[in-house]
């Protein structure tokens, strides 16, 4: 019965076919799959292909951007470029790779064999693929939308984006957004009602709590933007005028919907982050989570202010005083919680035996960057600096110091603890290293200059500078970051490839963790669990582990 | 560590409940009913922003047509349609319960024709606005906003009366199983859901907002 030896034919990633299976019926079998892991593993695998392609869009405008009145791209192009950067990044990238992991993983790790909805979990999936797709088939129409991801009004309106190219983008977004709160329901439902018994809701593990707040904010925050995305479709197919403020539509309206959606947004891309850290931190410092609870309620604390802080990216759009006032203080009151939870991360750190294998290096990474990350937020809640930096490269640089320094080291660090459960091999620890280091200097050498060019005044979505700016420099420190980086990312995608067939035997326990999905073969058979497991403590892994010192002794 | 090792722990830790700590107590919801909730809480979201947007886009003193246009007399009666269904879809649910599948049948028949009945209404109204008023979503901003937060929410009893529909022909073929007692109770969660809407719609667009 042991794992290691069985080399069980699994169609994981890669769906290679086999002698006894012809490989249409393994397409047949991932294409109707209703089983919450390979949803979950089409998730990410989706999102990495967006991953690349948005990474392409990046590198690109990085390159335009080398030398002043660089001639790469077009203007149009260019804008086309951010546009479809950001919108996939965000909903075709970010997204679908926090779902599809808690796909993945929350079933597992509270005791279940599914989600409560798995036909529903599937039909989220695919909405968000074909989303994606139709935001790609504007190319149809003769080029993308030139909106900015965020699309402002009245540049949406039928007058200023003459082709078809918005309608498929907000089509797309629609759709995608429909997936992702058909998600957002189905975690509520399985975290909410389908936990083993004995694990009450102070008893979950901490990645689980996060993915539940997460979908929480999903469901307040996607359907204003699905809202949105049908008025400006109504605006441009119906005649209707909600945007467009030359009938008395309000232009300004659209903003505060947007980010009513979309700082909520930010914190659905950084919540499960948050704590999938709060998982690696403790099990390779061989220490529990310090301040559980503290963490939980900072958890909550930030799913709720998040509502509240959204106007702080329309300082410069012109508020009353008052106005200004509460969303600076309402942005700085997130800083708490978080704050919070960062030293609960460090003390739990404080004198473990901290092994340093890949997802903790990744988790170390995270630390490190999304608190830089977190001071430039604090320097742009303050109304006065925003005045001063909003709309230029200095955001740039801190917005993607939180989404690649938070998100995107935090989603390595998970990857790389959870991809020996989820095909049974251990990524390569040296190919690991090669793609943290690059990732962590290129990131650096990337979005550094960036503050000092925003600072010297370079707005953001421009496709050229004049060359008596004083900007060239910065951003050849960028585009050069930008390219360190490419290769990280290839190591990463080969690592995932080669140690498939090649990493070492994880068996179902490689990391000497707590957690249940832990107590499953990897990969986990389709029914998960043979019987449900009574849970005692919030480490019931370490309680089967240890029955001579269980936890709940102490809890 | 082997998976059956692991499962003899676990096997192991089933014979030391007793002597853990209390197993916690069963959900006191169905994993249904939470996605109900939840599927709810979206649509609140989704009817919360129309509703803003009504509110901030229609202002005393637009263009013509304006909102004195609309009349209260029809508008009062499907409401009452639409309110006493959230009473026949209670009565129905109940009668299911308590083992009574005609009269079940005849209360959610009840339900679906008051239903039937508000759309019906609805169509008579829009008729009288678009032919006698010229009230049209793009003939100005009124328009653009009223049709798009009344329409979205007569979709939602659109979809509410195909269900109860497919239900009925579900409970005419066969004996209803206690799992369709559950997804009965559902449907009935999300027609009192459309009722509330309404009242919310009912009072900004034509009490408040006129």
């Amino acid at each position: 019965m042991a794992i290691v030896e069985e080399e069980r034919p699994e169609p994981a990633v890669l769906g290679a076919p086999t002698a006894s299976e012809p490989w249409t019926s393994v397409v047949h079998e991932w294409l109707t799959t209703v089983d919450h892991k390979k949803i979950g593993i089409m998730y990410v695998v989706m999102a990495i292909l967006f991953l690349v392609i948005g990474g392409c869009e990046a590198e690109l405008m990085r390159l335009q951007l080398l030398v002043p009145r660089n001639t790469l791209v077009r203007a149009d192009f260019f804008n086309q470029l951010f546009t479809l950067h950001g919108t996939t990044m965000v909903f075709f990238m970010g997204m679908p790779i926090l779902i599809g992991m808690g796909n993945y993983l929350v079933p597992l790790m509270i005791g279940a064999r599914d989600k409560a909805f798995p036909r529903l979990n599937a039909l989220g999936f695919w909405s968000n693929l074909f989303g994606g797709l139709l935001v790609y088939f504007s190319f149809v129409t003769g080029g993308a939308p030139a909106i900015g991801w965020f699309g402002y009004a009245p540049l949406t309106e039928s007058t200023f984006a003459r082709s078809a190219a918005t309608d498929f983008w907000a089509l797309g977004l629609i759709v995608s957004g429909i997936g992702t709160v058909a998600a957002a329901v189905n975690f509520i439902a399985t975290i909410a009602g389908m936990r083993a018994p004995g694990m009450s809701l102070r008893k979950i593990p901490f990645f689980t709590w996060t993915m539940l707040w997460t979908a929480v904010q999903i469901l307040v925050a996607l359907p204003p933007l699905t809202a949105a995305l049908v008025m400006i479709l109504f605006d441009r197919n119906l005649g209707t005028h909600f945007f467009d403020p030359q009938n008395g539509g309000s232009a300004i309206l659209y903003q505060h919907i947007f980010w009513f959606f979309g700082h909520p947004e930010v914190y659905i891309l950084i919540l499960p982050v948050f704590g999938m850290i709060s998982e690696i931190i403790p099990v390779f410092s061989r220490k529990v989570l310090f301040g559980y609870e503290a963490m939980a309620a900072a958890t909550a604390a930030i799913a709720f202010i998040s509502l509240g802080v959204w106007a702080h990216h329309m300082f410069t759009v012109g508020m009353t005083r008052f106005q200004t006032m509460f969303f600076v203080i309402s942005s700085l009151l997130v800083s708490i919680p978080t704050g919070l939870k960062f030293f609960n991360w460090l003390a739990t750190m404080y004198g473990g035996r901290i092994r340093m294998q890949s997802p903790m290096l990744f988790a170390c990474g995270f630390l490190a960057m999304f608190l830089i990350g977190g001071l430039t937020g604090i320097m742009l809640a303050a109304a006065p600096m925003d005045f001063q930096l909003n709309n230029g490269y200095f955001v740039i640089g801190h917005f993607h110091w939180v989404l690649i320094g938070g998100t995107v080291f935090g989603v390595f660090a998970g990857i790389h603890y959870w991809y020996p459960k989820v095909t049974g091999r251990k990524l390569s620890e040296r190919l690991a290293r090669w793609q943290f280091w690059l990732l962590l200097v290129g990131f650096i050498l990337a979005f550094g200059p960036m503050h000092i060019s925003g600072m010297l005044g370079m707005p953001r979505r421009i496709f050229s500078y004049e060359p008596d700016r004083g900007w060239a420099i910065w951003n050849q420190l960028s585009t050069l970051g930008a390219v360190i980086q490419v290769p990280s990312f290839l190591i990463f995608v080969i690592n995932l490839i080669w140690s498939y067939g090649h990493g070492t035997p994880a068996g179902p326990d490689p990391w000497d963790a707590w957690t249940l999905e832990w107590t499953t073969p990897s990969p986990p058979p389709e029914y998960n669990f043979e019987e449900i497991p009574t849970v005692h403590s919030r480490r019931p892994l370490w309680d089967l582990k240890h029955p001579d010192d269980p936890d709940w002794q102490y809890e | 560590m082997s998976e059956f090792a692991a499962d003899s722990l676990i096997a192991e830790s089933r014979r030391t409940a007793l002597v853990g700590e209390a197993v916690g107590q069963a959900p006191s919801l169905t994993p249904a009913q939470w996605g109900m909730i939840s599927f709810l809480a979206s649509e609140v979201a989704f009817f919360s922003t129309l509703i803003v947007t009504y509110i901030t886009s229609v202002t005393p003193g637009g263009p013509e047509p304006t909102p004195a246009i609309l009349s209260l007399p029809l508008v009062i009666g499907t409401t009452a349609c639409l309110l006493f269904s959230s009473l026949t879809i209670h009565l129905a649910e109940r009668r299911l319960r308590q083992g009574q599948p005609t009269r079940f049948k005849l209360w959610w028949g009840a339900t679906i024709a008051l239903g039937i009945a508000f759309l019906a209404g609805t169509a008579v109204e829009w008729r009288g606005l678009v032919v006698e008023h010229g009230l049209t979503p793009s003939v100005n901003l009124f328009g653009s906003s009223y049709y798009t937060l009344v329409g979205f929410h007569a979709a939602h009893v659109t979809i509410g009366v195909v269900i109860m529909v497919a239900t009925l022909f579900v409970a005419a073929s066969r004996r209803l199983a206690p799992l369709n007692h559950a997804a009965v109770g559902l449907v009935a969660w999300y027609w009192h859901f459309v009722d509330a809407v309404w009242i919310v719609v009912f009072s900004v667009v034509y009490l408040v907002c006129r």
